[in-house]
């Protein structure tokens, strides 16, 4: 069925159509109706879930850790400050290897204070052992949301997956989305079989600790997990598409990279205005291309290194600054590249701080920027200038 | 080339820009049309002058930045127009639909527009306080702008209004609702 929603609540649709047990959240601008919404449908009775009131976006993860070890299937949602205040609890989510999914309707981070766009939130729990994918409509939120699930469960995985959409640009824009069938969801997303649990009726104290001796293994442990994750995420949307017709590209999204001279690399909801500025140069017989990166962890280096290899010139656009170097994206990209015989030039803009909007004239202006380079040519282009 | 026309609303927070972005889009469901609406990100408050947007394709929409240069402007409120430059990045040739007591010409006057725009004109609070008893312009104004846009037959529109009201109001108070649409679709004036 066609709906006409937009990205948070399609992130609702996606939480009720998984059956997910419980909720906790926190509510903080732009990501507050995801949960509202979540709250109504528990009311209403259309989502048998429990809904756990918490007083912080700490505690809304601490609840969901809880939840997720005694076998339920758990959400969260949070933005910004909140998912800043969280920090401590991701690592014990992700450490604990419990499958807690979470979506996070990217907001930049004060001071400034902000409630708009940009991926900096997100971006700086890089680190923090969570999947990591960045949905560029209201549909693919709502068709990751579920992906999620059968990714994060995965007894090969049994990581946390955060699913990152653009606040406003996504979380407030509403748009057609076509609303899956209960029946199917139910055949793609099975109820979720805990290997072990902690069972609240043989109450036991645990200590999640580990000495010298035992951390370097959880840890490799973890990575493996992640590395075991990159081909779990293609299989899941390759089984999601059988059933329901659409795919997403898995690790990444390329779009008419294959001859292209210069190719754009993206996450999230800019990609497609970028699509539309290349179809434009292609016409004018300009060769560029637009890679997509849905996953930015596990970090696709292969599925990169093949999409980039046959081009002269790779311009990121990163939403983010690692102040101190770069946008993140851009680094990420470069190291992939390393070892290619004759590798493109890579040259990174940051961009879209803060809600500043990203026009068709701003992809246009760095595809130019990039055909005048050089080849050979590595160097960043400082943030963005005020306009 | 797919055809998409870019939409800017002028209102007060409260009148209902946002809902009636809403239903139109829901109508063009109902002709395979592509939509993509969203407000001017940031807060709003009861009264203040607000915009919304929407795009319309029959293709699905790629693009994610603001709308720069919108093909018509649709106006709430006729107290907007002495407030906000609602003419502001609009396409040459593109249209003004607003909620306006005068008669075109009057709104061509006072948007200062001499045949760079079309302009059109609909009395939507007479519509509305006439048909509903009360001045809310977001339903008419819908009726109105279906009849310039063009893309969306008013059968549609009031299908989708029916269906959509008849869960929150009684028969009686959708049917006049409905005959608010009519009547604007009927009654809008064009340069």
């Amino acid at each position: 069925m066609r709906e006409y929603i937009n990205g948070n609540e399609a992130v609702a649709r996606a939480v009720r159509l998984a059956r997910v047990d419980v909720v906790a959240a926190y509510p903080i601008t732009p990501q507050s109706p995801v949960v509202e919404e979540i709250a109504a449908q528990i009311a209403s009775g259309e989502l048998d879930a429990e809904y756990i009131r918490v007083e912080s976006e700490h505690a809304a993860l601490a609840a969901c850790y809880g939840a997720a070890v005694t076998g339920m299937r758990v959400f969260t949602a949070t933005s910004s400050q909140g998912l800043a205040y969280m920090f401590e609890m991701l690592h014990y989510v992700s450490g604990s290897r419990v499958p807690v999914v979470m979506a996070v309707a990217n907001r930049g981070l004060a001071a400034p204070w902000t409630i708009w766009a940009d991926h900096q939130d997100s971006i700086v729990c890089r680190d923090t052992g969570w999947i990591q994918l960045y949905v560029e409509t209201a549909q693919e939120a709502l068709d990751t949301c579920l992906q999620a699930y059968r990714i994060a469960e995965h007894p090969e995985v049994l990581t946390p997956v955060m699913v990152c959409l653009d606040g406003y640009v996504l979380s407030h824009t509403e748009e057609v989305v076509e609303i899956p069938a209960q029946e199917a969801v139910d055949t793609f997303l099975p109820p979720y079989k805990p290997q072990r649990v902690v069972e609240p009726e043989r109450p036991l104290v645990f200590g999640v600790g580990a000495g010298p001796d035992l951390y370097p293994a959880f840890k490799q442990a973890q990575q493996e997990a992640m590395d075991r994750a990159r081909e779990v995420i293609c299989r899941v949307d390759e089984e999601f598409y059988r059933i329901f017709g659409r795919r997403h590209g898995g690790l990444v999204d390329p779009y008419r990279c294959r001859d292209a001279e210069i190719v754009l690399v993206t996450l999230g909801a800019t990609t497609g205005t970028a699509r539309e500025v290349a179809d434009r140069l292609r016409q004018e017989g300009i060769k560029v291309g637009v890679l997509r990166l849905r996953a930015l962890r596990p970090f696709p280096a292969e599925e990169v290194r093949r999409a980039l290899a046959g081009c002269r010139v790779v311009a990121v656009l990163d939403r983010n600054c690692s102040f101190g170097y770069e946008g993140a994206v851009c680094t990420e990209v470069k190291a992939a590249l390393l070892g290619l015989k004759e590798p493109p030039a890579v040259v990174g803009f940051i961009l879209g701080l803060g809600g500043q909007d990203i026009r068709q004239a701003d992809i246009e202006d760095i595809f130019r920027r990039c055909l005048a380079a050089g080849s050979g040519a590595v160097h960043q282009v400082a943030a963005a200038q005020s306009r | 080339m797919a055809k998409m026309v870019e939409i800017r609303w002028h209102a007060r927070g409260g009148q209902g820009a946002v809902l009636a972005s809403r239903y139109l889009a829901a109508s063009a469901i109902r002709e395979n049309l592509y939509f993509q609406a969203f407000p001017q990100f940031g807060t709003e408050r009861m009264g203040a002058p607000i915009v919304a947007y929407t795009r319309i394709s029959d293709a699905p929409i790629n693009l994610r930045c603001a709308i720069e240069r919108p093909d018509m402007v649709v106006v709430l409120d006729p107290t907007l127009l002495k407030a906000v430059k609602v003419t502001a990045n609009l396409k040459e040739g593109g249209a003004v639909i607003a909620n306006y007591p005068g008669t075109v010409a009057d709104l061509a006057r006072e948007l200062e527009v001499d045949g760079q725009f079309k302009v059109y004109a609909v009395d939507a609070y007479k519509i509305s306080s006439e048909e509903l008893g009360r001045p809310i312009p977001n339903t008419p104004m819908v009726g109105a702008l279906a009849r310039v846009m063009g893309l969306i037959k008013l059968e549609n529109i009031l299908a989708e209004f029916e269906e959509q009201f008849s869960h929150r109001f009684k028969p009686e108070i959708v049917q006049k609702n409905l005959q608010a649409v009519r009547r604007a679709y009927e009654e809008v004036q064009g340069l």
